[in-house]
């Protein structure tokens, strides 16, 4: 076992673990934050995306021990970390555009469309596509979610003026 | 899937990582991102006793200017090297060519240096890295550096010239500064492999190419470096009747791979049309 401490959801934790241990088998099974899912297990469909240092990585691709001293923030705390609201502005964007069809993929892609937005703030929509890339939506309802990328793109240029 | 159980260490330092390759000798295996390494684990395709992890040793990151070449620690992530403006600015190839690499969440994980020591005929790292002329920078066992060329460095399928108790740690890539640059990269799916791509450098003197730099990836068992077709364009007008005449015997020679996404005639095909764009969009812009 190694011992690792680490912040998630803005609260520290330190927990004995198996070095074997995916991050995102530490977050549902250790914490119980089961708001991160297990889609695909071979890392191709994003659906476990969660932010480590303010990056989105597929947690299911992503030892527990590699993320020992660093910050990971999951679905369950984006908004709590954003600005202590209810929703972050991506997760109403997508409620308003009702960018869901089953929802098994929605806190991945929110989580990664929160990082692209953080490197593109005023994202086309074929650099949108593109950004989610590794975001598998087997509803394919993809359409929506370029939307609410867009709305929530828009609603961030808004705040800035 | 889980990986089966091992036993792990986080070295802070590079002699420290050397120690225990040498302790532990077949039964380990470094990590760097991961990106490869764990769905091989997870899949247990692999199940090495022990796993050295390199994200500890700080050292090992960074892009710095060194004169003639730029140095590019062997941890530095995708996401790094694919905007960090020194590369823009003196090996565009390598910039272009990273941004193909899988997807964004990856690329924020893997590292170029764990790209190129995994050597993936399919990856998108080993071309770039080859038709710049990078230089590779391997610690031995007792403190010593050697340097390998991009030539010798890759061996075979999966095989670099890196021994079992070696470790990459530095890539010194050759400046190409005010060189044109495009990565062509032939995929059906997103986040896909290579089904071929090919990358091109051209320093272009008034529409006119002075130089030229192609190498091929998924054309065979390691990157490939197109020297002929390099001469046959040095000279050569930057139009696409030149070019396509010139680029013609770019897959003479070559062993591609046959598989569901196509037969080796098929990638030969889409090697000479590749060539064609790579190096035309790289002349022109």
């Amino acid at each position: 076992m190694t011992k690792i401490h680490l912040t998630v959801d803005g609260g520290a934790v330190s927990e004995d673990v198996e070095p074997r241990m995916l991050l995102v088998q530490f977050l549902r099974e250790k914490l119980g934050k089961t708001g991160t899912l297990i889609g695909c297990d071979t890392s191709n469909c994003g659906a476990c995306t969660v932010h480590l240092d303010g990056r989105a990585v597929k947690s299911c691709n992503v030892l527990a021990v590699q993320a020992d001293g660093g910050e990971v923030t999951t679905i369950e705390g984006l908004a709590a970390t954003y600005d202590g609201g209810e929703l972050h502005p991506v997760q109403a964007a997508f409620h308003e555009c009702h960018a869901l069809q089953c929802g098994f993929c929605t806190p991945g892609m929110i989580m990664r469309s929160v990082d692209l937005l953080n490197e593109n703030p005023d994202p086309t929509e074929d650099e949108i596509r593109e950004g989610l890339e590794g975001n598998l939506c087997r509803c394919t309802g993809y359409h929506n979610i370029v939307r609410a990328v867009q709305t929530a793109a828009a609603a961030g240029k808004g705040e800035e003026q | 899937m889980i990986p089966a159980a091992f036993d792990y260490a986080a070295p802070t330092t590079v002699d420290e990582a050397l120690a225990l390759l040498a302790e532990h000798g077949e039964d380990a295996k470094l990590i760097a991102g991961g990106q490869s390494l764990l769905p091989v684990l997870r899949l247990r395709l692999n199940a090495p006793e022990f796993v050295i992890d390199l994200g500890r040793i700080d050292a090992l990151r960074g892009v710095r200017d060194d004169g003639g070449a730029l140095v590019v620690g062997a941890m530095t992530t995708h996401a790094t090297v694919a905007t960090d403006p020194l590369i823009a600015q003196h090996a565009a190839l390598v910039s272009k060519a990273v941004r193909t690499v899988a997807d964004a969440q990856v690329r924020n994980r893997g590292t170029f240096g764990g790209a190129l020591a995994h050597a993936d005929p399919a990856g998108d790292v080993g071309a770039p890295a080859l038709a710049l002329g990078a230089q590779f920078v391997i610690a031995e066992q007792g403190g010593g550096r050697r340097t390998v060329d991009a030539g010798d460095f890759f061996v075979d399928l999966f095989e670099t010239a890196i021994g079992e108790d070696e470790l990459l740690t530095e890539i010194r890539i050759p400046k190409h500064t005010g060189w044109g640059a495009h990565y062509e990269k032939f995929v059906r799916i997103a986040q896909q492999w290579s089904i071929v791509a090919v990358a091109a450098t051209v320093r272009a003197e008034g529409g006119t190419i002075a130089e030229a730099r192609v190498a091929l990836t998924n054309m065979g068992a390691t990157p490939l470096r197109a020297t002929a077709v390099e001469e046959l364009l040095r000279g050569r007008p930057a139009t696409e009747d030149a070019i396509r005449d010139a680029v013609s015997s770019v897959a003479d020679g070559t062993s591609p791979p046959a598989d569901l996404n196509g037969d080796a005639d098929y990638r030969r095909h889409l090697a000479r049309v590749l060539t064609r764009r790579a190096v035309l969009t790289a002349a022109t812009g």
